[in-house]
């Protein structure tokens, strides 16, 4: 009994005597940090995960979300900040204030997909006019009946994101025309796998999410092709609609902010990027997201080359924006 | 007589009564059985679907592996890792200080308003959410105490939160050793200390350590206070060994290294599209179910043995 204690308390001092030695060691490592997006994740994860193997520099990633990742990244703890949306003129104040510039850099398409039940035999398409009835704030629409005359009488039964997700920022902005303005009596869930058993255990259900989520589920759930203006043809989301733009307005770009001084003076986040860049089309694709086409991929890479710091945006997000476009804005 | 004949009188009354209660006492007992059903089956339902969606994983390479994007190759060494040096921490952290302050609270302390008040505010603190504990964390050993996203970080803020069930077990543990024992020390000439640490701790100790177990325990399946403190997700190398080869043989560089957990990894696996790594999520769930078993399993065995030991 006697040893165990006195074994306790030399642990105990160990300890104390370890808060000293915590600092000084963290600076001397090189490791890449990086953190944000969940959506954006996979793709971070999966590129990291083969650079490290290749290079071996040390490379971490965490999920706080896009809103988490930008304040860590904006007081310098991050290198890399994944985003599903550009940064707001909040963040860019605090990165501001923080001493942080960034290089904003979009690596891939996401694209929206509005899903129903894989029983649901009457919706054939959808307009952004109907998404908009059905999801406004007040909409009061609670039945396929009211979404279109020729439906039958099935109740309607609403699944989402919750209100701190980019993607119903990004869908409230396309269909409401506001980004956050959406009716609130729908069912939402932070996690997307349980939007996905909502709406395959409810012959009337409805939801959009991700595009990855409904290609894991393609046995469950129907894509609704989205027709974009009155008289325009009916588009499924597909890696080729995406990539040609037609894929209107539910494809979005997803980012990444790289730290501009970590860019500039350690080679090791220099060359993670390059890497990033070269090897998205092949790792984008692999984790079920969409890639932007090849030349835009080399117009990202010379914006990384010419280490331009700035974001195409006013802090808000644009809807079917071209990402060279994007890009031809950062002078 | 008559008192004679009213009791046969009432006999077939009295009889009545006697069935009606030992009735409730049947009814009682079926639903206290039904109840207890019910946690228990509950649980071995969940237990035995994470086993049952999990068991492809349960393998070696399933441990020695490094996280990954495909669910086939994904592995959980640096959760179970990040895991144990982050309950080292803990350990070393809730033990002493709880230890201490139960038989503080318990032996030395006087009873005063004071007191008073840090018993109630130990009782609350028991019941605070966890959540709590990681924002507390996140001001105090994140940001003024500069700790970073640690592993000291995550296993002192862990050590918080279990702090409150260890100085409640310490307490309980002694309380249950007879007064009579310390009489008989003092009687004899004992100081307080000597009666404390002679006594008291050593026939008290296997409570205490069944409390600290069941503690360590809940620390190994949080979730939300290490989240909060910015545990990252993919992380595929491991903190620099405590052991080195060279003196002083002990090194303190894996305090300050980042980390994931295991309720981590296995909370981002059960969020992916791909059902693949939900066979992942699931033998993850099913690990962590084991080890907590295992650790309470192990608290009973302690307890019984340490008090088949002692000797009135």
């Amino acid at each position: 009994m006697k040893t165990s204690l006195f074994r306790n308390t030399l642990m105990a001092a160990l300890i104390a005597q370890a808060f000293t030695f915590a600092h000084t060691a963290a600076a001397a490592d090189k490791i890449i940090k990086i953190d944000g997006s969940s959506t954006v994740y996979p793709i971070t994860e999966a590129v990291a995960e083969e650079f490290q193997r290749a290079k071996g520099v040390k490379v971490t990633v965490g999920e706080s979300g896009t809103g988490g990742g930008f304040k860590k990244f904006c007081r310098g703890e991050t290198d890399i900040s994944d985003a599903s949306r550009p940064i707001s003129q909040k963040e860019m104040d605090a990165c501001k204030e923080g001493g942080v510039q960034f290089i904003e850099l979009p690596i891939a398409y996401d694209a929206l997909t509005v899903v129903v039940n894989g029983k649901n035999d009457w919706v054939k398409q959808i307009t952004v006019a109907e998404l908009k009835k059905i999801w406004e704030p007040g909409s009061k629409v609670k039945n396929w009946k009211e979404v279109n005359a020729t439906y039958p009488d099935k109740p309607l039964n609403l699944y989402g994101p919750g209100t701190a997700s980019g993607t119903f920022d990004y869908f409230t902005e396309a269909v409401n025309g506001k980004a956050k303005a959406s009716r609130t009596d729908y069912t939402p869930s932070e996690d997307d796998n349980v939007l996905v058993q909502g709406v395959s255990g409810n012959t009337g259900g409805l939801a959009y999410f991700g595009l990855a989520y409904y290609l894991e589920n393609t046995d469950k759930l129907k894509a609704v092709p989205i027709v974009a203006k009155e008289g325009a043809k009916p588009v499924l989301p597909s890696e080729a609609t995406v990539m040609d733009g037609t894929y209107q307005p539910l494809s979005r770009p997803l980012f990444i902010y790289v730290n501009a001084t970590a860019a500039a003076f350690r080679p090791e986040v220099k060359a993670f990027v390059n890497y990033y860049l070269e090897n998205a089309p092949e790792l984008v694709k692999e984790v079920k997201y969409v890639p932007l086409p090849k030349a835009d991929y080399t117009a990202v890479k010379e914006h990384f080359k010419a280490m331009k710091p700035g974001t195409g945006f006013n802090g808000t997000s644009e809807v079917g924006i071209k990402i060279t476009d994007l890009l031809s804005r950062i002078k | 007589m008559e008192h004679k004949a009213s009791v046969l009188e009432n006999l077939a009354d009295v009889r009545a009564m006697i069935k009606r209660h030992k009735r409730n006492d049947t009814l009682f007992a079926a639903i206290g059985l039904l109840c207890l059903m019910f946690g228990l089956v509950t649980l071995m339902l969940l237990f035995w679907q994470l086993i049952a969606d999990g068991y492809p994983k349960f393998n070696i390479d399933f441990l020695t592996e490094f996280p990954s994007r495909r669910a086939g190759r994904a592995g959980l060494l640096s959760a179970w890792v990040g895991s144990l040096l982050v309950m080292v921490v803990t350990f070393l952290t809730a033990v002493p200080v709880g230890v201490a302050a139960g038989l503080y609270l318990e032996e030395y302390a006087p009873k005063n308003w004071f007191t008073d008040l840090i018993e109630i505010n130990v009782s609350n603190l028991a019941g605070v959410p966890s959540i709590i504990y990681g924002l507390l964390a996140l001001g105090l050993f994140v940001y003024m105490l500069d700790f970073g996203q640690s592993i000291l970080t995550a296993g002192l803020t862990l050590g918080l939160l279990i702090l409150p069930i260890v100085i409640v077990s310490t307490r309980e543990a002694i309380r249950s050793i007879p007064v009579s024992i310390r009489e008989a020390a003092y009687g004899v000439g004992a100081t307080k200390w000597q009666v404390v640490y002679d006594h008291v701790f050593k026939y008290s100790y296997g409570g205490i350590l069944t409390g600290i177990i069941i503690g360590m325990a809940r620390a190994l399946g949080e979730t939300a206070p290490i989240i909060t403190i910015g545990a990252l997700t993919f992380i595929a190398f491991l903190p620099p060994s405590p052991i080195t080869t060279e003196p002083p043989f002990l090194n303190f560089e894996w305090l300050s290294s980042g980390f994931t957990v295991m309720p981590i990894q296995m909370f981002n696996w059960l969020s992916r599209p791909d059902h693949a790594f939900h066979v992942n999520a699931a033998a993850t769930g099913a690990l962590i179910i084991i080890v907590t078993l295992l650790m309470n399993g192990t608290a009973i065995w302690l307890r019984y043995k340490i008090r088949k030991n002692i000797k009135w």
